[in-house]
């Protein structure tokens, strides 16, 4: 089975993050890049898909040159190869653009699964998976915390509140997991010494057939007018217990109308 | 805080930044609990094994990480910023491993490296005995021959891992007098072996010490390593090795205990600053960075000699006393930092006091260093 893993690299949840004044998108130098989080699930699943069914698992990420960081890292997991969709056009992507130039990119990969993570930690936009397999004319099988391939048809299972949902399709399909699904494992010291050997595929968007007029800030169906920084939180107010605790909290929150 | 290393190569940037991301997810997370509750930490050393952090410092042919010694200890001082316990059962396993790697023939070495380097098999190391400790030639445990091996008959004592562990690097008596030691490599499920209580001590609470009762199991011919009456010999050398080892777990120890201090002393307030902002406290603070930095310093320059093929016994001797005492002296401090409220197991400065003093008993007391450094001297 010839798997194809989506990792977005994203700045590093712990440190600080900040737009670029100059055109409102993510300054991603600002930042240490680290693997979005759902995205080790990701690949995580598809290593256990194919020790369990043999293939091949590919990376695919678009982004900037310090992505590389974290292409690394999928292929320490275990991944065999990588897929790197980097040109300066592409910056300023939006949702609509990235899923059409990464599909343009999985059609030249070729794929029988294509594994995402159900959302970012930058963008949180989430519609990725959703995206993809319309333009690539595939099921999808979103937010799975289970996967599993017989053959040639694929199941998943989502947790809902009412139970689960379980969902079926036949290859090739798009599916995108939560953290629910595995313990994503540790690169192992042997695994990052032979990363550095395996083949990392760079494409322009010329390599894949992407129209340039179709991505990048320009081409982009939302726009970042404005942005402020979050105001810092005021100071709490303590409630002294002297018999009437539960009257005053009830005040307090009444008095910010969540009552 | 997260310690500069000085490092030969990208791989072993790459090896210590793994490190880092497992002893934070791993130990940091866990450590108060299993120290706290007295707990092993099931499937930890499976995740470490896995992540070929218990066999760094042994050829990759035979599936270790090929790493020199001022890398692996940097591993080993990094995981003992985390955890203590941890890390000195990381390095006992490396110490375990170095009969089988340094004197085994190479049946034995293919028949059994791979597994314990990979961690697939955790090992012990079992010298010392109730009456035998900085006197290991006074070690008494009987390993005699018989047809089908060696029948091993005595008591062993003090074995970190014990009972846990899958095999014990351990030293009997074939013959009398300091050549009558051997060396074997025991499974941890020989049948006459059995295991003591776990001892209660004052620190590393997480990894059992025990004592191993051997009432007659028979080891088969091919568990010598060596030649028998090598077994002190062999004892001896691995020693200087996993003393090493000691240092750096002794350093980690320290380096955390001063992170620990200088935070807090850039929070605390009297009389209306910041007690770092005081003379007599800064410069307590300073005398234990100069404690941290000057074992690391000495441990590197130690295991730095040992790879570049050079005698280090007596340098590993220095490291192991520098490290541990240093070890003490700043774990001590750091208490005095936090005030009464370093008297209490609400900070893990305190754990870490009581930590510090096996560094300075194990592995050779501290007077035994100085023995050994003496002896080179008189040489
Ligand atoms: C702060 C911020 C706000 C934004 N707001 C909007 C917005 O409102 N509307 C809009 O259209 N765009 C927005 N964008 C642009 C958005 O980052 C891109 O469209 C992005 O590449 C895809 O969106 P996502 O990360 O939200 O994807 P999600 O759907 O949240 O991500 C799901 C999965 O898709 C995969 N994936 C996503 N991006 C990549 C990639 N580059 N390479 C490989 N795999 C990937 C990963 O597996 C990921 O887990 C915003 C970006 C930022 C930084
Ligand atoms: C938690 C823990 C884990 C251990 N793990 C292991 C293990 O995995 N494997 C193992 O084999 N052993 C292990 N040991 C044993 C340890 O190495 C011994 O306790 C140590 O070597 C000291 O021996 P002893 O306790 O018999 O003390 P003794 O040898 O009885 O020493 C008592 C005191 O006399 C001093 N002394 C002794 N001889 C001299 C001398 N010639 N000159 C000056 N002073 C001297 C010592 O320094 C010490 O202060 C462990 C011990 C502990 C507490």
């Amino acid at each position: 089975m010839n798997i194809v893993v989506c990792v977005k690299q994203v700045p590093d949840t712990a440190t600080e993050r900040k737009l670029r004044s100059d055109d409102n998108t993510l300054d991603r130098d600002a930042a240490d890049g680290v693997v979005n989080e759902l995205d080790e699930y990701a690949v995580e699943e598809a290593l256990k898909l194919k020790e369990a069914h043999g293939g091949e698992v590919t990376v695919l990420t678009m982004g900037p040159g310090k992505a590389t960081e974290t292409i690394r890292k999928a292929l320490a997991m275990g991944a065999d190869k990588a897929v790197h969709l980097s040109d300066d056009a592409l910056h300023g992507s939006d949702a609509l653009s990235t899923s059409y130039a990464m599909a343009q990119a999985l059609n030249k990969v070729g794929f029988d699964l294509v594994v995402l993570g159900s959302e970012s930690t930058d963008a949180r936009t989430g519609v990725l998976a959703a995206m993809l397999a319309e333009r690539l004319g595939v099921a999808q099988l979103t937010l799975a915390n289970k996967v599993d391939v017989d053959g040639t048809s694929i199941t998943i299972q989502r947790i809902t509140d009412y139970g689960y949902d379980r969902v079926e399709a036949t290859l090739p399909a798009v599916v995108s997991v939560v953290e629910k699904i595995n313990e994503p494992r540790y690169p192992s010291f042997k695994g990052i010494m032979a990363a550095k050997k395996k083949p990392v595929e760079t494409l322009a968007i010329g390599d894949a057939s992407i129209d340039p007029s179709q991505v990048g800030l320009a081409a982009a169906w939302s726009e970042v007018v404005d942005f402020a920084a979050a105001p810092p939180r005021a100071a709490g107010t303590i409630v002294k217990d002297e018999g009437d605790g539960g009257a005053k909290a009830a005040e307090f929150l009444a008095s910010k109308k969540f009552i | 805080m997260t310690v500069d290393r000085l490092l030969p190569d990208q791989d072993a940037k790459d090896l210590i930044d793994l490190t880092r991301e497992i002893a934070d997810k791993e130990l940091a997370r866990r450590v108060d609990e299993h120290e706290r509750a007295e707990t092993y930490p099931d499937g930890l050393f499976a995740t470490l094994g896995g992540a070929g952090l218990l066999g760094l410092p042994y050829p990759e042919e035979l599936g270790g990480g090929g790493q020199p010694y001022e890398v692996y200890l940097q591993v080993i001082e990094e995981l003992a910023m985390r955890w203590a316990a941890v890390a000195v059962a990381t390095s006992v396993h490396t110490l375990a491993c170095f009969p089988v790697h340094a004197y085994g023939t190479p049946e034995q070495r293919e028949r059994w490296l791979p597994d314990m380097l990979a961690g697939r098999l955790i090992g012990g190391y079992s010298l010392s005995e109730p009456q035998a400790g900085s006197d290991a030639g006074a070690l008494t445990c009987k390993a005699e021959r018989v047809e089908t091996g060696y029948r091993i008959t005595g008591n062993k004592a003090w074995i970190t891992h014990g009972g846990i562990a899958d095999f014990y690097a351990l030293f009997a008596r074939t013959g009398e007098g300091s050549r009558g030691v051997s060396c074997f490599l025991a499974p941890g499920t020989a049948e006459g072996l059995s295991f003591g209580r776990p001892e209660e001590k004052m620190g590393l609470h997480a990894v059992p010490t025990t004592s191993a009762h051997w009432d007659g199991a028979v080891l088969a011919g091919d568990r010598l390593i060596g030649e028998e009456g090598q077994g002190l010999q062999i004892a001896f050398s691995a020693l200087d090795s996993g003393r090493l080892g000691i240092a750096a777990c002794a350093t980690g120890l320290a380096q955390a205990a001063l992170d620990e201090a200088v935070a807090y002393a850039k929070e605390r307030q009297t009389f209306g600053k910041r007690i770092i902002d005081h003379q007599g406290l800064g410069f307590l603070l300073a005398d234990m960075a100069a404690g941290v930095d000057s074992a690391r310093a000495t441990y590197l320059d130690a295991a730095r000699r040992r790879d570049a093929g050079l005698p280090y016994g007596r340098q590993a001797s220095v490291a192991k006393l520098v490290a541990t005492d240093a070890a003490m002296k700043v774990t001590t401090d750091a208490v005095q930092v936090f005030g009464g409220y370093g008297y209490t197991r609400e900070f893990r400065v305190e754990r870490y006091m009581r930590e510090a003093k096996i560094m300075q008993i194990f592995e050779g007391t501290n007077q035994i260093q100085r023995l050994v450094i003496s002896r080179h001297l008189a040489k």
